[in-house]
């Protein structure tokens, strides 16, 4: 199967590949994965006090295509409030990284990895 | 014979995810000499061709029955559960975050000293863990506790997919 160029150019220059400290106060993480491939992913948000993501990693264990969906939406979030990332769409991601059919669910787990971030770091602020 | 049979059925086996392996060799075993095209050379056409479509379903029965991983899976589908689905929400944080440690372990074997040494350690612990996995399974699954059964074959399939990388590694290695 084709990759798309997009899909190609971030397998190989991925972007906010790492960690951060889960501990932290400001910092949601994400951790989803897909029984169906075995892939895991990480996705992590640093949030300022105002409410917008100032820093996302992630780190991806799986296909081309999940490291590519995750690396484009650490690239998108930056920037955004939080209720602007968890609004965040699996299509617009595979929409813009040209993913064919068979390779949908990895934007869909992109999308459940933001979204859990944001959960994540929503939760963290209630206690 | 009856290829609407499930492949416990076809076989001869009970319905369970504990099976006996030799017993299971030997039923196929038999099945194969009744099914021997020789046996079939002088039937008509008809029977030559259900012949072989048994041999098929018996091929893949005793392929499925074989693994524990597609016993399981198998045995689940029975029940008209499908544990391919794609769905992430139910699978539990910490099990994922465990998956992710061992894939980084996994990662870093090529820079230790000794990666052999290192490799069969963490081999050890993706053995232990599926070894547990199995267990719960076949536990729940006696028990009809389907929603956990079914988590607990999801959990194989992420464990089933790191001993392919692993694999792959050791390959790497050696070459």
């Amino acid at each position: 199967m084709a990759y798309s160029d997009k899909v190609i150019d971030h397998y190989e220059n991925p972007r906010n590949v790492g960690k951060m400290n889960d501990k932290d106060s400001n910092v949601g993480t994400g951790m989803v994965g897909a029984p169906a491939c075995g892939d895991v992913m990480r996705l992590q948000i640093k949030v300022s006090d105002e409410g917008i993501i100032e820093d996302a990693k992630f780190k991806t264990y799986g296909c081309g295509s999940a490291i590519a969906s995750s690396s484009l939406v650490t690239e998108w979030v930056k920037g955004m409030s939080l209720d602007e990332a968890a609004e965040l769409k699996n299509t617009s991601i595979a929409e813009e990284l040209a993913l064919p059919p068979v390779k949908i669910h990895c934007s869909v787990l992109a999308e459940d990895a933001i979204k859990a971030a944001v959960a994540d770091y929503k939760e963290k602020q209630d206690k | 014979m009856d290829i609407n049979k499930n492949y416990f059925e076809f076989i001869g086996l009970p319905v369970s995810f504990h099976i006996d392996q030799s017993e299971l060799a030997d039923r196929s075993l038999e099945l194969q000499k009744t099914l021997h095209p020789d046996r079939y050379a002088h039937k008509s056409e008809r029977e030559q061709r259900m012949a072989v479509q048994y041999m098929a379903h018996l091929n893949e029965g005793v392929a499925t029955l074989k693994s524990p991983l597609l016993r399981a899976q198998y045995l689940l589908q029975l029940q008209g559960i499908d544990t391919f689905s794609e769905s992430s929400a139910s699978i539990d944080p910490m099990f994922l975050m465990e998956q992710m440690e061992l894939r980084e372990q996994l990662e870093e074997i090529p820079e230790q000293d000794d990666p052999f040494e290192a490799l069969d350690d963490l081999t050890g612990e993706v053995d232990q863990l599926l070894k547990q996995l199995r267990e719960r399974f076949a536990q729940q699954y006696q028990d009809q506790d389907l929603e956990a059964a079914t988590s607990a074959v999801r959990k194989m399939q992420f464990l089933e997919k790191l001993v392919v990388e692993i694999e792959r590694l050791e390959d790497r290695l050696d070459g």
